[in-house]
């Protein structure tokens, strides 16, 4: 199969009409030393049996386990909407809307996104999207290293583990430093994140609810750092930003987060969506595009991307960074998303979330051997600590079919023993009682 | 026309000294270039800036133009009306869109701006 | 009218199941929100009423002929979008391999990583690939970074990237950011090729690398490719291959060939996979063997036993680039997109592009401009030259295009042709639909001559007219 139009009499008559006899001789300018050595590839195959083979592939996945990973990125429930919606392809078959006059509906759904993680967000400006919530960050850590004119950042421990080592290799070559601090009792530790400021400080980086699940109120960082000339970063969970305190509300300078858990699939990591919002004030100096609201020369109401100028097509080496792409059709779904929940969808999910992982916490807290850690309140996700290494008991619940959640050890050198268990909408009570009594019967079985 | 009273940097900026102040803006032939100008960036006041060195950044829609200091100094004030109106550097780049003034500027260098035939014989 | 202006107090969308489980205890208030978050109140209906308004408002390959050059807009199989559907990819938890021996609950996803790669370093001709890169410039950002990890590990200190001027944007950008400086190389004015004797006296033991895109974004194949390897590695440094022309090439040659070292490929553009409206797109990075050892982590390796598994222990390595294994369903597209086609329908598809490209570029040389008057690639590149003696530009010529029923092609890009029309038209697109682009273009250009006012205000038939980019610029009205 080749999607190829041409007959062979047009082929012969387009080759004629280029001058040349054979197809050859359109590829003149590569020398006869530079064929390919090899391009030994396999032979096309139809649609049927290439889907066929995929299915095959599929079905080797272990994607049917009842899960309660998290770890940032979530199993939630995703209307038919959405993948009616994204499913146009209007819209997915179109590129980057840089003619306006015939990208109306990408252009207006962007802002429209825009709008909705400002109103989730309470920030002022967001733009059209970055690849994930890791990039986002980075991008974040690079404006306020940029508006700040210092070089140095302050990282809470309880940032996504996976985000903090993105961090690290971007920045590897470049005059950067960053350092860490652990929490305590699960949240942001004050003391010794304040201790670390100083005056090359352009930035703190915190997480709510952080990767452990625990929600913080990190107004007094905020009033802190501002104090100091210190920018914040937040990064946060669309869904939890429902109920909780937003990014605008306590005053945040940066927020940025992962969207994936707004109706879009897992799919083994991506695509997501890093979204990215900040004050009217910092707005010049967000990188990524943005959409906004104009009128054409009709007077009607028009969108277009704007504040190009700093981007790479026109500033080139001089860019605020060198992304050029958004994640359109992930942002798509989430707003789509976003609009179909609406406002009191949102916190219903929300609250379903809290109220499972929270019977869930209770439930496991029953069991002998096993630890709830509940110093701090936490959202829909918790950790417990096992009397055997998590790594083990997962292997063993895997087995009975449930994904009981991410060992820490790997993340946490120390915290082998530790598991972190995600609630979603879609757990019943009898799953998590599942997941409960199997875990039982393991640490019984095991004498633990 | 090109005014007289002042001096122009190859890459189109004017500097007009006054007693021991002197006053930056970038050219007529600039701004049209540029077309609509939608923001303007400034030093902050009591910078010290180097001749030749980036200190101000001009956007309009479709580019981003720096904006090089024509001799060395301490910028001492900013044209801060252009933050709400930079559209008046297209309408008036020689009188009330300038960009900044400088103090104990270092007159090194001078011999090499141009006057304002220099100018003109430049971009004709 | 935006969504939020439609949305009426009270009503709901979604309905979601009772809670099942006792209410526990309230988040302690000092947590909370003081208002809820103004989403919409929508009902399921009206949300796909506006969604589907919004669609019409679009135009994308399936509405029509879509000739923006760089941006490869072929035809994006619908078999792809059903295989990135089925549950046991799209349902499958990144953080699964993360288990111990977890990789044995993602076998056939980490065979699809582990095949794509294969089969993309046989159609470039490189060492090993890496799947991580989420887009085209993610991947030249990635390719700039093994640069750097390269010569710190040999202890040279080279700071700075030539580039030549014809490149895309993202090429300075992305050198810049990965924290080296730029230069640029000039383009030779007869040949449209990189100037090589300004190349050498550039080539200093201070450049850590050239970018090259080939062919160039004039759509120029660049015959002398393999010397300029040659001069850049007797220095040392790297030569780095932007593989967004790839479709011009498939089969006919490979950069690994002619001595690249490393180089990026845009999914998106060369294996159809869908551009999103601006994305998700992915952009694996392919190397020699010189730089195998600095890939991001993880890596996909096939084990005795023929399993997979997931590799984290690489000292060398840049190290996390992106959270998880790049963007998995788009590598997943393409590759099935490759399996249909297999080796001799890639190889056909580049040279039914080239062929379209060059079919355009006789039948529209003759009104228009064309500054590099040579054989031309997958693309080629006009000027509006003629047609600004009655001030006419080249964004007037594609505005008008609108009028005709197509999309555009790119306008005033590469930088160094004064009113650049850079057209693409792909492989899949038919003779007919060719013929019927060239004779809008040539009616364009007759209204150039008889009626430029009428350009000048097209386009009159899309949803907007040519919207105020001052007035947005200018009132940054963001959200709403």
């Amino acid at each position: 199969m080749s999607y190829l139009p041409h007959t062979a009499a047009q082929r012969r008559e387009m080759l004629s009409a280029c001058g040349v006899r054979n197809i050859d001789e359109l590829f003149v300018d590569i020398p006869a030393s530079l064929q390919p050595l090899s391009f030994n590839l396999p032979e096309g195959r139809s649609e049927l049996e290439v889907v066929d083979y995929f299915k095959q592939l599929a079905s080797k996945n272990y994607a049917h386990l009842t899960s309660f990973i998290g770890g940032g990125f979530y199993d939630h429930f995703i209307p038919a909407a959405v993948d009616a919606i994204a499913g146009r392809s209007e819209f997915y078959t179109a590129y980057t809307p840089y003619q306006p006059e015939l990208s109306q509906g990408t252009l207006q759904a962007i802002y429209e996104y825009q709008s909705q993680i400002c109103r989730l967000t309470g920030m002022q400006a967001a733009n059209a999207s970055i690849y994930d919530g890791g990039t986002a960050l980075y991008e974040a850590c690079q404006m306020a290293l940029r508006t700040t004119g210092r070089e140095r950042i302050v990282v809470d421990g309880g940032v996504n583990p996976v985000y903090r080592k993105m961090l690290y290799s971007y920045t590897a070559n470049l005059n950067i430093s960053f350092s860490e601090v652990q929490v305590t009792h699960g949240q942001s530790d004050r003391e010794h994140i304040f201790k670390e400021l100083d005056e090359n400080t352009a930035a703190v980086v915190l997480q709510n609810p952080n990767f452990f699940g625990v929600i913080d109120d990190h107004a007094d960082i905020v009033n802190y750092c501002h104090a100091k000339g210190i920018l914040v970063i937040q990064s946060v969970y669309p869904v939890a930003m429902a109920l909780l305190k937003s990014p605008g509300e306590i005053g945040v300078d940066i927020a940025v987060g992962e969207g994936q858990c707004l109706g879009i699939p897992l799919s083994f990591g991506g695509p997501y969506l890093g979204f990215m919002a900040t004050s009217k004030k910092l707005v010049r100096r967000m990188p990524g595009r943005i959409a906004g609201r104009t009128t054409d020369s009709a007077g009607r109401e028009a969108f277009v991307l704007t504040l190009q100028a700093r981007e790479q097509h026109i500033r080139r080496e001089k860019a605020s960074s060198n992304i050029c792409t958004n994640e359109a059709l992930c942002a798509l779904r989430a707003h789509a998303y976003l609009s179909l929940l609406g406002k009191d969808g949102l916190c219903k999910v929300a609250r379903l979330c809290y109220a499972k992982a929270q019977y869930a916490r209770r439930r496991f807290d029953s069991i002998p051997g096993v630890e709830v850690m509940k110093s701090s309140p936490t959202f829909n996700e918790f950790t417990v600590r096992l009397p055997l290494d998590a790594g083990d008991v997962a292997g063993r619940l895997i087995e009975r079919g449930i994904a009981p959640g991410l060992p820490l050890g790997r993340f946490y050198p120390g915290m082998e023993n530790y598991l972190l268990v995600a609630v979603t909408e879609k757990r019943t009570k009898y799953e998590i009682g599942l997941f409960a009594e199997a875990l039982e019967f393991i640490l019984r079985e095991t004498g633990a | 026309m090109t005014p007289d009273d002042r001096k122009y940097a190859a890459s189109h900026e004017w500097i007009k000294i006054e007693g021991d102040t002197a006053t930056v803006g970038i050219t007529d032939h600039a701004q049209e270039q540029l077309g609509d100008i939608t923001f303007v960036e400034l030093p902050a006041a009591g910078k010290q800036v180097q001749r030749g060195a980036e200190c101000a950044v001009i956007e309009s829609v479709k580019a981003a133009s720096d904006i090089y200091a024509p001799l060395s100094g301490e910028i001492s004030e900013v044209n801060s009306a252009l933050e709400d109106a930079p559209e008046t550097i297209n309408s008036d780049s020689y009188e009330s869109g300038w960009l900044f003034k400088m103090k104990n500027i270092d007159t090194a260098g001078i011999a090499e701006l141009l006057d304002a035939a220099g100018y003109e014989a430049q971009i004709a | 009218m935006v969504i939020f202006d439609k949305s009426v107090e009270g009503r709901r969308g979604v309905v979601l199941p009772g809670c099942d489980v006792q209410e526990p205890d309230a988040i302690p208030a000092g947590y909370c929100r003081k208002q809820p978050a103004e989403l919409c109140e929508l009902s399921e209906l009206d949300v796909i009423r506006h969604f589907t308004a919004l669609s019409r408002k679009n135009f994308g390959v399936d509405n029509g002929f879509y000739p923006l050059g760089s941006c490869t807009m072929k035809y994006n199989p619908k078999a792809l979008e059903v295989i990135a559907g089925i549950d046991g990819f799209a349902r499958l938890h990144p953080f699964l391999p993360q288990l111990r021996h977890g990789g044995m609950l993602v076998q056939g996803a980490l065979r699809v990583v582990w095949e794509l790669e294969k089969l993309l370093c046989e159609i470039t001709g490189m060492t090993a690939c890496t799947m991580q890169p989420l887009a085209g410039a993610h991947g030249e950002l990635t390719g700039m970074m093994l640069v750097a990890a390269y010569h710190r590990k040999k202890g040279n200190r080279k700071k700075i990237v030539l580039i030549p001027d014809e490149a895309h944007g993202t090429n300075p950008s992305s050198a810049a950011i990965a924290g080296f400086e730029t230069r640029p190389v000039p383009t030779c004015q007869s040949s449209g090729m990189l100037d090589i004797a300004a190349l050498e006296k550039l080539l200093t033991d201070e450049v850590a690398a050239i970018m090259v895109t080939n062919p160039n974004t004039l759509g120029i194949f660049n015959s002398k490719i393999e010397r300029v390897a040659e001069i850049a590695h007797r220095h040392d440094a790297l030569v780095y291959y932007d593989g967004a022309n790839l479709n011009a090439i498939m089969g006919r040659f490979r950069p690994g060939d002619a001595g690249i070292d490393v180089m990026h490929m845009n999914l998106h553009k060369t294996f159809a996979t869908p551009h999103g409206g601006g994305g998700p797109g992915a952009g694996p990075v392919a190397v020699r063997e010189n730089l195998e050892q600095f890939l991001p982590v993880s890596r996909v390796i096939k084990r005795s036993d023929n399993t997979y598994q997931l590799d984290y222990d690489r000292p060398d390595s840049i190290g996390y680039i992106a959270p998880f294994y790049g963007n998995f369903s788009v590598c997943l597209k393409a590759y099935a997109y490759i399996l249909l086609l297999g080796g001799k329908g890639l190889k056909e598809a580049s040279e039914t592009a080239v062929l379209n490209a060059n079919y355009l570029m006789h039948k529209l040389k003759d009104i228009y401009d064309l500054p590099y008057p040579k054989t031309c690639m997958h693309e080629f590149v006009l000027s509006a030259k003629k047609q600004m003696a009655n001030d006419v530009h080249a964004t007037d010529i594609a505005k008008a295009l609108i009028d005709e029923g197509f999309h555009p092609m790119t306008v005033y890009f590469p930088l160094i042709v004064k009113e650049a029309m850079m057209i693409e038209p792909t492989e899949t697109e038919s003779k007919e639909t060719l013929d019927r682009f060239i004779a809008a273009m040539r009616r364009i250009a007759e209204t150039a001559q008889s009626d430029p006012d009428q350009l000048r205000a097209a386009p009159v038939t899309s949803p907007v007219c040519r919207p105020d980019e001052v007035k947005a610029a200018r009132d940054m009205d963001f959200s709403a």
